[in-house]
């Protein structure tokens, strides 16, 4: 998986993303006393955003091939059960990514 | 010499220890995983530095090696960065006698951890009646965790170019997103919120740009909303994991 963008390509996102999230950090911080806080409507979306997102970035990475059995258990599947639990269970970082990956190749060598 | 560091920077220095458990991991992560999608070693250490949001780190790195769509990397940094709305509004008014230019440098390092620490010192100065008027019990907090985040991401970098392609480090990217999602899908509104983003953005796997991903993740939030209103968030915790600690879903390290 690696990018085909050329440096410039690169360093465009860096730095659109840099000065977005610096926007969204100071945005209060700056204004106060103008806006003294997030909208009720905005606020409760907000609530739901980490898990939509990042159920949305991690589905397809694990997600199968093609729509069989065989298909759908693969080693990236089972390391990441294996992360769930240890997430569920420990909800730390580093037992999580411990866990997924010991499953990721414990799976590779018995599948 | 221990003497000139102010009292309230000490702490906030002495609070975050045992955050950095957490925070090391996620950082060599970062650092690993730039390198192994393709990102020079000085990109990767850059978005360290520019971006500085562990979360949307890995989305970029993560779109960037699928080469998705330049603008659908930004908009997903930009969502999942959104939550800091939140924080800002929050602790602006601890803020607001600074100069300008302090108050920007504040913004800059403001992260879960940074405001979590700080707003609970904060707010608890006002019950016990003292005063931590400066920034410096935030600052020993945020500025600590950009020392540690920053070295953390360089190890990563070399760390990552020395490991054979074999041990799939790269593996650690979509595992970290996992350890942060199961703790933020804490009731029903936000197991649903999740399962149908997840479904939404398998299904949109195909579509140009990545476009599955931003569908996924507005669908989504809809469907969180929705489950929200229709009273099924006042339930207990029927969801997925955390059992009931819903501290800082999504946490930016």
């Amino acid at each position: 998986m690696a990018t085909s963008y050329g440096p410039l390509s690169i360093w465009a996102v860096i730095v659109a993303g840099g000065l977005a999230t610096f926007a969204i950090r100071l945005s209060f911080i700056h204004l106060f006393g103008r806006v003294d806080e997030v909208p009720p409507w905005l606020e409760r979306a907000l609530v739901y955003v980490p898990a939509a997102v990042l159920a949305a970035l991690v589905a397809p990475d694990f997600a199968p091939a093609s729509a069989t059995v065989e298909a759908a258990i693969t080693p990236e599947l089972l390391g990441g059960a294996a992360a769930v639990a240890a997430a569920w269970k420990t909800e730390d970082v580093l037992w999580t990514v411990a866990a997924g990956m010991v499953g990721l190749h414990v799976a590779r060598f018995l599948l | 010499m221990d003497s000139r560091v102010p009292p309230d920077l000490r702490d906030g220095i002495r609070d975050t220890l045992p955050l950095l458990l957490g925070i090391v991991p996620f950082a060599l992560v970062a650092g690993v995983a730039g390198v192994e999608a393709g990102l020079t070693p000085l990109q990767t250490v850059g978005l360290s530095v520019v971006v500085f949001a562990g979360a949307s780190q890995l989305a970029a790195i993560d779109l960037l090696g699928r080469d998705a769509a330049l603008g659908v990397v930004v908009l997903t940094v930009v969502v999942v960065n959104l939550r800091m709305l939140m924080y800002s509004a929050s602790i602006a008014p601890y803020f607001r006698d600074l100069s300008a230019r302090v108050r920007a440098g504040c913004a800059y390092v403001l992260t879960d951890q940074a405001y979590a620490l700080a707003l609970a010192r904060y707010v608890g100065d006002r019950d016990r009646g003292t005063s931590t008027r400066r920034p410096y019990y935030y600052l020993g907090v945020a500025l600590t965790l950009w020392i540690v985040w920053q070295a953390g991401t360089v190890v990563g970098v070399v760390f990552g170019a020395a490991v054979p392609d074999s041990w799939r480090l790269g593996f650690a990217v979509p595992l970290v997103f996992l350890a942060l999602l199961v703790p933020a899908v804490s009731d029903a509104p936000s197991l649903g919120a999740a399962v149908v983003a997840g479904a939404v953005a398998v299904l949109g796997a195909g579509l140009p740009f990545n476009a599955g991903l931003i569908v996924g993740a507005v669908v989504g939030v809809a469907t969180g909303i929705a489950l929200d209103e229709s009273g099924l968030g006042n339930g207990d915790g029927s969801g997925g994991g955390g059992d009931g600690t819903d501290s800082d879903p999504a946490e930016g390290h």
